[in-house]
């Protein structure tokens, strides 16, 4: 294994400003994506994911500026995720300087648009975004997970293993999994969907949802994330990058260090 | 010394945002455009690629691109390949059983990776020869790489006469592959320096430094 495990940190964005608290020292301005992109990609970040939050899709513009002036001062891969309903959308994004983008909801409405994106712009730029949690009872899904809507508050019904692996097939180049019952809670990734989605996909897959500690990180790679992303942890500065790669680096994980960090 | 003069080709396949933003801070002056004039008589020419090969070879052919590449290679002006943009330079690529002729200057295929995942997404290490001039100083370094299809071999092995031979850098993802290609003023990359930080940038900076 030569691939470094890439340490992804993720923006919510809405109307441009970061929310969610960011609480970073030294920073002129902790709301501005395009400085706080700039912070994690000196902290050593492999990738960025900004997650557009903009309730009204007529506000989309601020999000192709940031996307633009992110793109002309961080070296770095950008995923943009949010909202992506067409592939026109897709299209604005790339252009902006997005170098993948994220499909989530419009996906579980019309699948064929994962196959659509991908035959326009390539697998490799197209990321399924899966939102999980544990089905219970009568609700149970054959995985015992299933796909969910409005940021885990309603349940399709699908299988989100299967939805995972039919996604792949139909042209996504990536996973985001996302465990809504992890998320938050700071008590670890869900190894169990992340080894459940790893033993159907042959994309890579990231890892969110549930990082409390840099002790989190390690088995949510021994389960078969090829990437580990957080989000609080890092804005808050509970937890760095480099101790990051350092938990996963004494694990016997390969990572990318940086000059200095 | 006055920055080079570096045409990024605008074929309709590409982050040309990033790629136009690194060349810049790597120290060059860049026009982004599809002229042709331009394009042949540039210091240096970027041929960047994303996507699928039939779709980029069909773009780039649109353009006159295979023929401005020979233009530029016959009177020794350097050419830089990134991504699919390297792939196209090969003789031909094999996706999805679509068999592309590409721009020939290598002989070779490039078809897909053997490998547990795929795509090959993320940052990885390469074995770079020790005279290369790419990679001098960043030889260590991890670059970005986003790809499943790749020249798993190299079929030209040497030249006799006076040209020096080719350069070839490798990576291994499942197997090895060719990561970059430095073949006098023809030279390649599998990976993305635009999206390799610090390391990209000095790379780009290396190939401005054998621009003139």
């Amino acid at each position: 294994m030569t691939l470094s495990v890439r340490v992804i940190p993720c923006l919510d964005v809405d109307n441009g400003r970061v929310v969610k608290g960011v609480n970073f020292l030294n920073l002129t301005d902790a709301g501005d994506p395009v400085e706080l992109a700039r912070t994690y990609d000196a902290a050593g970040a492999d990738e960025l994911i900004f997650l557009d939050i903009t309730a009204s899709s007529s506000d989309r513009s601020t999000t192709y500026e940031i996307v633009s002036r992110t793109a002309e001062q961080v070296f770095i891969p950008l995923t943009v995720g949010g909202g992506v309903r067409t592939v026109d959308d897709v299209d604005r994004l790339l252009r902006a300087g997005a170098d993948k983008v994220g499909i989530n909801t419009a996906a579980i409405a019309r699948p064929e648009f994962l196959t659509e994106a991908a035959g326009r712009f390539g697998s490799q730029c197209i990321v399924l975004s899966v939102d999980a949690r544990r089905t219970q009872g009568e609700q149970n899904t054959a995985s015992g997970f299933e796909v969910t809507t409005h940021g885990g508050r309603v349940g399709t019904g699908i299988d989100a293993v299967q939805w995972a692996a039919r996604g792949a097939e139909l042209g996504a180049g990536e996973i985001l999994l996302n465990s809504m019952d992890a998320d938050g809670t700071k008590d670890g990734f869900d190894t169990e969907l992340i080894r459940l989605v790893r033993a159907v996909v042959s994309v890579p897959v990231i890892a969110s949802g549930g990082a409390g500690s840099v002790g989190d990180f390690p088995p949510a790679v021994h389960a078969g994330a090829d990437a580990v992303l957080a989000a609080s942890v890092f804005h808050f500065g509970e937890i760095t990058i480099p101790q990051v790669k350092g938990a996963l680096a004494q694990a016997g994980y390969p990572i990318r260090s940086i000059d200095g960090v | 010394m006055t920055s080079p003069a570096v045409v990024l080709f605008d074929y309709g396949s590409g982050n040309l945002h990033s790629a136009r933003r690194a060349l810049e801070r790597a120290g060059a002056r860049v026009e982004v455009t599809s002229d042709r004039e331009r394009a042949v008589n540039a210091d240096g020419l970027v041929v960047p690629g994303v996507g699928a090969f039939a779709a980029c070879m069909a773009g780039l052919s649109g353009a006159e691109g295979p023929w401005i590449i020979d233009q530029r290679l016959s009177g020794g002006r350097p050419v830089l390949g990134i991504c699919v943009g390297m792939q196209v330079l090969f003789e031909r690529g094999v996706e999805h059983d679509v068999d592309t002729a590409g721009c020939d200057q290598w002989p070779g295929v490039v078809d897909k990776l053997t490998a547990a995942v795929l795509p090959h997404m993320g940052w990885n290490t390469v074995d770079a020869p020790k005279d290369s001039r790419l990679f001098q100083g960043i030889a260590d370094e991890r670059f970005y790489f986003v790809h499943s299809y790749a020249a798993r071999t190299w079929e030209l092995d040497s030249f006799s006469g006076p040209t020096q031979d080719p350069l070839i850098t490798w990576a291994t993802h499942g197997e090895p592959f060719v990561a970059a290609v430095e073949n006098g003023p023809l030279v390649a990359t599998q990976f993305h320096p635009e999206k390799s930080g610090e390391a990209g940038t000095a790379l780009l900076r290396n190939w401005l430094t054998m621009l003139g």
